[in-house]
């Protein structure tokens, strides 16, 4: 789960972790306010869960608290996009408006989970303000990389290696390892996937601050921290994906036309690239899980065809845990009940699947069955192309 | 013969008196495994359906000889189910449960380090040598008995993928699963090296999907110490970039970790890759004639 700018540095200023001086606002009047009590020149910064803000003009300066009410008039209610965003970009709902502060050098503090070692690693880079890929790429050795054993934990001498690697003068260096350890404590207290510093700045008056902060919350670990669950804006997902996650489905929505209701999250992606191989485009990736009710697959249903560019659904599931009659049972209620006029393809397999079959037959609707996967997607995309030519 | 799950395996399910637990443990049990003991902490002294049921692990390894843990337990305390059974040195630990916390895993992970266990999974369908022993939650009849060792990061995609076998005739030694999440305790490379030493397995059939460097870790092995012919098939080449498919390891990160970057570390170290998921059992046939 991502969270805001915000919200991250509303937690690392509760460890101790210096941050300039800020406000969030949701007002132009409001933004003027916060301007004047932090001394007129501040910083506007769009609050979205997406980088390249300021490349996409979503970070501001003004000058004086007026200037700063007409760039907040403009941000809040814009549509901002950035390379993370799409081109449908995100609208601005909030802003951080933050003292202005004049920076001596960038630099760059984080940790990763490094998947291969099991181990988190701590990152202290030299060169801060672009992203860290794009500095391992040109400049890797201005990275220094530190791997945590979790039976010892962060130590001293792994701090001062962090520390010695961002090059700094010495009145800041304390504060850099304060600054390390408190990102190591959140990192584990808050089980995080993700806790990024960029840039790290040191001031033109030699005070080290975070100027930007990032931190990612493993979403298996949300049942033990409420707080952490409290901060979930669905301002920042699609209302689809939302009404998904609610029944327990794994839902995200693409750009093409063919609907895909599959379960397990293996056989959907396959399922996707499977009808991308035969010349369509999928329109969603669904995994209705192991062990879906007729009930859940209602509901999969009705979230996939409330997707407008939807004009075929293609329903590929190998049933295990999931028997093949309780998915034709949950399908045919679901096309009666929401009255779909789509054409439907269905491939089965597994699990009670003759009996499956012969429900989907007899049951008066006009399902399309497949043979295998390949056959279905084949089916699918033509499906697709004359329900497309047609109305949808 | 086959790889870690046999006639000799000797299974406890942790998390036998839930609801998935006892389904899955009278499946396996139905199908021909040995399932010889049961834990729930707190419902020690009964009886699950003729199955022991012990409050510890190491009681079921001391009483019941088992040798294989196949774990059910809740994702809150399933990390802790794991390290039981590590600390009872049960020598196989199959773990199912979806949603561990990461952090956890890297503790697990940490101790697992050195220990005389070895863990498949979490996050996984489980292991069967058909005919012989499953230990997991796969649908056992779709199996046969034969030569071609599966690994995989997937579930149903693996059945998907056994289905195409069989149906051509193409038996499995063993198939594995090895899970979906970022932190697994057998990888790739471990199966690769089980598989090419076993006498039963002539060709290796490996499922990734786009997340992490495995495949990438696979292909140099298979380059140096691999001699059987290897098969692949990788998820996910229509994912989008940072949008986690599914699984919590399945995910385009800072822009590593895609489908194609895969393809290429497999291709580079002579392995077939399969592009159409459809045609995963022709390109084994292919490879075995």
């Amino acid at each position: 789960m991502k969270i805001h700018e915000f919200q991250a540095k509303a937690i690392l200023t509760s460890y101790g972790v210096p941050v300039p001086k800020g406000e969030v606002v949701t007002t132009p009047l409001e933004a003027r306010d916060a301007s004047e009590r932090l001394g007129g020149a501040v910083v506007l910064k769009a609050q979205i869960h997406a980088g390249g803000r300021g490349k996409g003009g979503g970070i501001l300066s003004a000058s004086s608290p007026q200037e700063a009410e007409g760039l907040a008039e403009r941000l809040i209610g814009s549509r901002l996009v950035t390379h993370q965003t799409g081109p449908e970009g995100r609208v601005v709902k909030r802003i951080l408006v933050e003292e202005q502060v004049a920076v001596s050098r960038e630099l760059y503090a984080g940790i990763v989970l490094d998947r291969r070692a099991a181990r988190p690693v701590m990152m202290a880079g030299a060169i801060g303000g672009m992203e860290i890929e794009e500095v391992a790429a040109k400049d890797p050795e201005s990275i220094t990389r530190v791997a945590v054993d979790p039976a010892v934990q962060l130590q001293s001498f792994h701090i001062r290696r962090l520390v010695l690697g961002l090059a700094l003068p010495r009145p800041v260096q304390s504060t850099a390892a304060g600054l390390f350890a408190a990102l190591y404590r959140v990192f584990q207290e808050k089980d995080c996937s993700l806790v990024e510093i960029n840039p790290l700045v040191i001031t033109t008056d030699g005070r080290l601050l975070a100027l930007d902060a990032k931190l990612n919350v493993d979403d298996n670990a949300l049942f033990r921290h409420a707080d952490l669950k409290a901060l979930r804006d669905p301002d920042e997902e699609l209302p689809l994906e939302i009404e998904a996650s609610k029944f327990g489905l794994n839902y995200i929505k693409l750009d093409g036309t063919v609907g895909c209701m599959v379960n397990g999250a293996g056989l959907a992606m396959a399922t996707m690239d499977l009808v991308k191989f035969v010349g369509g485009e999928p329109a969603n990736f669904l995994d209705v899980g192991g062990g879906a009710s007729a009930e859940q697959i209602e509901h999969a249903f009705r979230i996939l065809i409330s997707d407008r560019s939807v004009c075929v659904v293609l329903i590929n599931i190998f049933g295990g845990i999931l028997r093949c009659e309780r998915l034709a049972e949950g399908v045919i209620r679901a096309v009666r009940s929401l009255g779909v006029t789509l054409p439907i393809v269905v491939r089965m397999e597994g699990t009670n699947v003759d009996q499956g079959t012969r429900m989907l037959a007899e049951s008066g609707l006009n399902f399309i069955t497949a043979e295998g996967m390949q056959d279905a997607a084949e089916k699918a995309v033509r499906a697709a192309r004359r329900n497309k030519a047609d109305s949808c | 013969m086959s790889i870690l799950v046999d006639k000799n395996t000797r299974v406890v399910v942790q998390g036998i008196t839930g609801k998935e637990g006892s389904f899955h443990a009278l499946a396996c049990r139905e199908y021909g495994t040995r399932v010889v003991a049961g834990v729930t902490p707190g419902k020690g002294g009964v009886s699950h359906e003729g199955i022991p049921v012990f409050d510890t692990v190491r009681e079921a390894v001391e009483k019941e000889d088992a040798n294989t843990a196949l774990i059910f337990v809740p994702a809150a305390f399933a990390a802790d189910a794991i390290l039981e059974a590590i600390d009872a040195a049960v020598p196989l630990v199959v773990c199912i449960t979806e949603g561990i916390p990461i952090l956890d895993m890297v503790r697990v992970a940490r101790i697992l380090h050195g220990s005389e266990t070895r863990l498949v999974g979490p996050n996984c369908p489980g292991i069967i040598s058909p005919d012989q022993a499953k230990v997991g939650i796969m649908p056992g009849h779709i199996h046969k008995p034969g030569r071609v060792g599966v690994i995989s990061r997937s579930g149903t995609l693996t059945y998907e993928a056994v289905n195409q076998l069989t149906r051509l005739g193409l038996g499995q030694s063993t198939c594995i699963g090895i899970g979906g999440d970022p932190i697994i305790g057998t990888t790739f490379v471990d199966c690769l090296a089980l598989f090419e030493n076993d006498g039963a397995t002539e060709a290796i059939l490996m499922i990734g999907e786009i997340g992490g460097t495995a495949e990438e870790e696979a292909a140099a092995f298979v380059e140096r110490r691999v001699t059987k012919p290897v098969i692949a098939y990788i998820a996910g080449l229509a994912a989008p970039p940072e949008r986690r498919m599914g699984h919590a390891g399945a995910i385009i990160s800072g822009g590593r970790g895609t489908a194609t970057e895969k393809i290429s570390a497999l291709r580079r170290a002579d392995i077939a890759v399969v592009h159409n998921p459809a045609e995963i059992g022709a390109a084994v046939q292919e490879a075995l004639s």
